[in-house]
């Protein structure tokens, strides 16, 4: 990699002052993409300023009818936590396969939502839940948040604190990974909101997250793997790479959005 | 440990690895690991187009900058003569003009060939320094057409890569008895026929290449630490053909190795620059490849284009096979790229079937891709996969269980002369077959797969019997078929005063668990236990030549050369023994460590005979003292390991998703040292042939960019990709060494891609399905038929 200067912020205070003294700098929280990326000499940040630790970013809490994840929060924690095991288990069962145990235990979710990898399985949850992301600044609906590839609506000097899920009827996420990379080929995160709205969200597939309004209206009459599986996905704009080609993806959306809402009855009466 | 039974340690004996100690426990010493006294860093500046001019390499800024001692091109590399690289093995053309070789320069002097193709080091005080100072070479390309796929490589209006080869044609090979396969063929009941391609592998041992390089000024001579299958040919190859110094004034050691597979066979650029830059600089020179440079650098495996045909009598009998084969070399030859298509690939075209005509054509071709050369099987995974295939299709074609048309084509009398060079001393296919298929349960699979259907799942059951030739080969049949190296092995045996030993072998261990097997033939032999022998490999200072470990050799050849030198310390120290024990040397036998006189209470222990042999008080008249006795062991033939393999899969049809259900693998090693260790290699073969089979492909795109460069797009085996494997041997003793050993380090990956690929093209119900059938292919492959009806 090339040389840069780590600081280890104290507060987040401290945090924003330092991205705003170095304007070349970069948050390190779980490091899975920055790190990677910095020893392959892709990107070059003139400081890396670790909020990693931060106890500001930390904790998994149930506020109203909302669980409440801190941006620090590794996966595996979420993977395991009963609150979310319990709340939502969907975002648990998303958690769980992320990457492999060493990412889990590092990764964070204000790290993966904030990179934004079309590939990437937390987007799924944020859109398909439709949570909100607070910032250090502001609150953002995820409807607004991904906004392309690798891009969001965080303004340059804005750091995720914590993201809030409202707490669902059932939800469920299916994923298929790219043998290679493990990534989301094509993720499908489904949830039925406590009033009744389905939402379906698709990761891996698109330029970013994206919402299946085929697959919520099959679902919104009928929350079945069957009406979920009926549904013909357009391949138009789909991602394509050696893995799968762009109808290749569209068949698997309806299958593993069928799989998810499998996933999301199963939790849901167990 | 405390050993009650020492001949438990023998021949034959399950017993853990005595080198697993210091790898579990992170002990082990890889070339990254040796440190020398003022080490400089190497990085390399590689082309980063498939096919380029090199119109200009301007260095100034990179020397300029903090830390670098030297920066240097292949200019510098002509100005002191360094040579080229080389492939060793001479192959002619059917017309007997010598294969187009065109020079492999260490480092890419005016034309570069290969996306990675290094052109430039950079020599620095540490690693970063060298790295940032190598993004300082500026390079002024002129970028040319670039081919990367093997069947389109031969075309006219295909980029020229090599002035030396034509239409990128290195040579057009063939072999076999065209006359009587084209005999065979009209009088055919039945032609099978297909077309195939063999995918690609990237060899991906878990330690990259590294070398430590260092040069003695005072005394003119180089001492380079390499990750090597074989360092006294590299040696001899660096010495004798590259020019860096004569075979007395460089040491070559290769400690422990994270793995070869094949890749660490070769000679490369980067470890012979590493060697002339320590002399040319002053410095000792390190490099050890990043993963991106392994995908890059090593020498790729397989990448065949194939179109087969076989032709069968009224009662499916085989009476011809006429193979035409493209195989890629990539843009210059590796060390022993030539023979992979030809010599052991070819030759096991026969299988395990008595076939009256072969007859095979292998075109050669330069393209813009990194190098090909030998990877775990080396050609017989080609060919098995031909034949496999070729009759799985073909008994379902026929409408015959796949097992039954095997069966009728055994060979069943041995020795058997093929038509294509071997002549199998011994082998029993039925009986392997017959082992496979019970541990299999293949009679009840109708049930299971009318099971899966219930749940929605497409279930298939696929064969493979396979045949390789392990210990390659006479010397001397090896040198008239082209080889520029002998194919022996040597070995020395020394006899501590105290009793201990120390086997010196030619072969070298990277997780073949040398030190362990070796040893159990000393404890065979002389009932001493394996922790009082040590083996010592890898080093040209210890050892005297060797030919190194690849192709399943070091069991056939390394250990018989080890037991031939036994022998002779065997018979020395009994001449002791009677001597001291003052009886007929016919009366005394070795035993449990100990000599005695048959049918009296005497006897000496095997370390004090040793000692008397060191103290030289008391030997019989004129005979020299010490024990230590070195062998010399060239095979008489090729070993023949064969085996059955049964591959069973359920497809999921909504998503192309394949699970392995089971996998069961009856083989025939013959005598097995290490019952333990033959498993071992059997799942570790097994594993990377399913990693062929489904998942690892090699992709470069149009413009010869390899696609697949990191773990991001090249899919490893990983154990959720697997099952718990079946495994089981049967045992015909090989006749032609005198241990019976057979080989058993490439037989998984050798039979088990085709058992894979059968088993989903069974459960899809089609014939066309390429490797890796990864989960999109295999759900195109359903889609481009008629989908079997599975039930919801």
């Amino acid at each position: 990699m090339y040389e840069t200067t780590y600081i280890r912020a104290s507060t987040l205070a401290q945090a924003q002052q330092l991205l705003h003294d170095h304007p070349e700098g970069q948050l390190l929280a779980g490091g899975q993409t920055l790190v990677s990326i910095m020893k392959l000499r892709l990107t070059r940040p003139s400081h890396v300023i670790d909020i990693g630790h931060l106890s500001e970013l930390d904790g998994i809490s149930v506020e109203g009818s909302h669980l409440i994840l801190g941006a620090g929060t590794r996966h595996a924690d979420v993977a395991t936590n009963e609150q979310v095991r319990g709340r939502i288990p969907g975002l648990a069962q998303l958690a769980q396969v992320i990457g492999d145990p060493a990412v889990r235990h590092m990764g964070t979710i204000g790290g993966s939502i904030a990179n934004n990898d079309p590939a990437a399985d937390y987007p799924a949850a944020v859109l398909g839940l439709r949570a909100t992301v607070h910032t250090s600044h502001r609150a953002i609906a995820a409807d607004d948040f991904f906004t392309g590839l690798f891009e969001t609506a965080l303004q340059p000097g804005e750091i995720i604190t914590r993201v809030a899920f409202p707490i669902p009827r059932r939800s469920g996420y299916a994923k298929f990974p790219q043998p290679a990379s493990r990534f989301a080929l094509v993720g499908v995160f489904v949830a039925e909101l406590m009033d009744g709205s389905v939402r379906v969200a698709v990761t891996g597939a698109g330029s970013h997250v994206f919402r299946a309004s085929g697959i919520e209206t099959a679902l919104q009459s009928s929350f079945s793997v069957a009406a979920a599986e009926q549904v013909t996905v357009s391949a138009e704009d789909l991602n394509s790479d050696i893995h799968a080609s762009p109808e290749y993806r569209a068949h698997l959306i309806p299958v593993f959005a069928g799989r998810a809402v499998a996933a999301a009855l199963q939790s849901a009466s167990g | 440990m405390g050993h009650e039974k020492l001949g438990h340690e023998g021949i034959g004996a399950r017993i853990a690895r005595k080198e697993d100690r210091r790898f579990i426990t992170g002990q082990g010493n890889y070339t990254d690991d040796i440190h020398v006294k003022h080490a400089t860093y190497a990085v390399f500046v590689r082309s980063p187009h498939a096919h380029a001019r090199i119109k200009r390499i301007d260095t100034a800024r990179a020397v300029a900058a903090p830390g670098v001692i030297g920066v240097l091109t292949g200019a510098e590399l002509a100005q002191d003569k360094v040579g080229a690289l080389i492939c060793g093995w001479m192959v002619k053309s059917t017309d007997g003009s010598p294969m187009k070789m065109a020079p492999y320069p260490p480092l890419a002097n005016e034309v570069v060939r290969f996306v990675g193709n290094p052109l430039a080091v950079v020599v620095a005080e540490t690693r970063n320094q060298a790295r940032d100072a190598a993004e300082l070479v500026d390079i002024d390309y002129e970028v040319l057409p670039a081919v990367a796929d093997a069947a389109k490589a031969q075309a006219d209006d295909a980029p020229q890569i090599h002035a030396e080869a034509p239409k990128n044609t290195i040579y057009q090979w063939s072999l076999g008895d065209k006359a009587a396969m084209e005999g065979a063929f009209p009088r055919a009941a039945h032609i099978v026929d297909f077309d195939l391609v063999n995918n690609r592998l990237v060899p991906n041992a878990i330690e990259p290449r590294s070398a430590t390089a260092v040069y003695d000024s005072a005394e003119g001579h180089f001492t380079l630490y390499t990750t090597s299958q074989n360092p006294h040919l590299t040696r001899l190859v660096l010495s004798a053909f590259v020019g860096i110094a004569p075979e007395h004034k460089l040491r070559v050691v290769a400690p422990d190795v994270g793995g070869g597979f094949g890749s660490k066979i070769f000679i490369y650029p980067e470890e012979t620059v590493c060697l002339w830059a320590a002399r040319r600089l002053g410095v000792p020179v390190r490099w050890t490849a990043d993963r991106t440079e392994s995908f890059l650098s090593d020498a790729h495996g397989r990448d065949h284009v194939t179109h087969a045909e076989m032709a069968f009598d009224a009662d499916h009998k085989i009476v011809g096979l006429r193979v035409k084969t493209i195989a890629n070399l990539g843009a210059y030859m590796s060390t022993f790229s030539s023979s992979i298509p030809t010599y052991l690939y070819a030759t096991l075209l026969s299988g395990q079937y008595d076939i009256p005509a072969i007859y095979a054509e292998v075109d050669a071709v330069y393209t813009n891709t990194t190098p090909v050369d030998a990877y775990r099987g080396a050609g017989r995974p080609e060919a098995t996969y031909v034949l496999e295939r070729l009759m799985e299709i073909a008994a379902r074609r026929f409408g015959l269980d796949p097992a039954e048309l095997r069966r009728r084509n055994f060979i069943r009398k041995f020795p058997h002369q093929t038509p294509v060079i071997m002549n199998y001393d011994t082998g029993n296919y039925e009986a392997t077959l017959d082992a496979a298929l019970e541990a299999a349960h293949y009679a009840q699979f109708q049930q299971r797969r009318d099971e899966a259907k219930t749940r929605g799942k497409l279930r298939g059951i696929g064969l493979s019997c396979y045949i390789e030739a392990c210990g390659l080969a006479p010397s001397q049949a090896a040198g008239s078929i082209g080889a520029g190296v002998g194919l022996w092995e040597s070995a020395e045996v020394r006899v501590n005063p105290a009793g201990t030993i120390e086997i010196l072998t030619g072969c070298h261990s990277h997780g073949q668990g040398h030190e362990t097997t070796f040893a159990q033939l000393v404890a065979e032999r002389f009932g001493l236990s394996i922790d009082q022998v040590s083996v010592v490999h890898g080093d040209t200072d210890k050892v005297q030549f060797g030919m190194g470990t690849y192709g399943s050799r070091s069991g056939a050849v390394g250990m018989s050369a080890v037991s031939k030198a036994l022998d002779r310390v065997a018979a020395k120290a009994k001449r002791i023994a009677a001597h001291l024990m003052e009886a007929a040397e016919s009366d005394v036998e070795l035993k449990d460590g100990e000599f005695s006189v048959v049918g009296t209470d005497k006897k000496i222990a095997f370390a004090n005979v040793a000692l008397a042999a060191y103290t030289a008080h008391n030997l019989p008249g004129g005979m020299e003292p010490g024990l230590k006795e070195g062998a010399f062991y060239d095979p008489l033939n090729f070993t023949f390991p064969a085996g059955a393999y049964v591959c069973e899969v359920e497809v999921d049809p909504k998503s192309g998703e394949v699970e392995i259900i089971q996998f069961t693998a009856a083989d025939d090693f013959g005598v097995l040292v290490n019952p333990m260790i033959v498993e071992g290699q059997v799942h570790g073969g097994i594993a990377q042939g399913i990693g062929q089979a489904m998942l690892e492909g090699c992709v470069y795109d149009a413009d010869g960019q390899l696609v697949t460069a990191s773990y991001i797009d090249y899919t490893m085996p990983r154990a959720s990709d697997l099952v718990s494997f079946t495994v089981s041997t049967t045992q015909t003793p090989c006749t032609t060494n005198p241990l019976g050993i057979k080989g058993c380090g490439e037989a998984g990956a050798i039979g088990s891609p085709p058992a894979v690929i059968n088993a989903i093209a069974d459960a899809l119900g089609v014939e066309l399905l390429d490797m890796p059938a990864t989960p999109q292919r295999v759900w195109k492959a359903m889609h481009s038929r008629a989908l079997p009806a599975a039930a919801e």
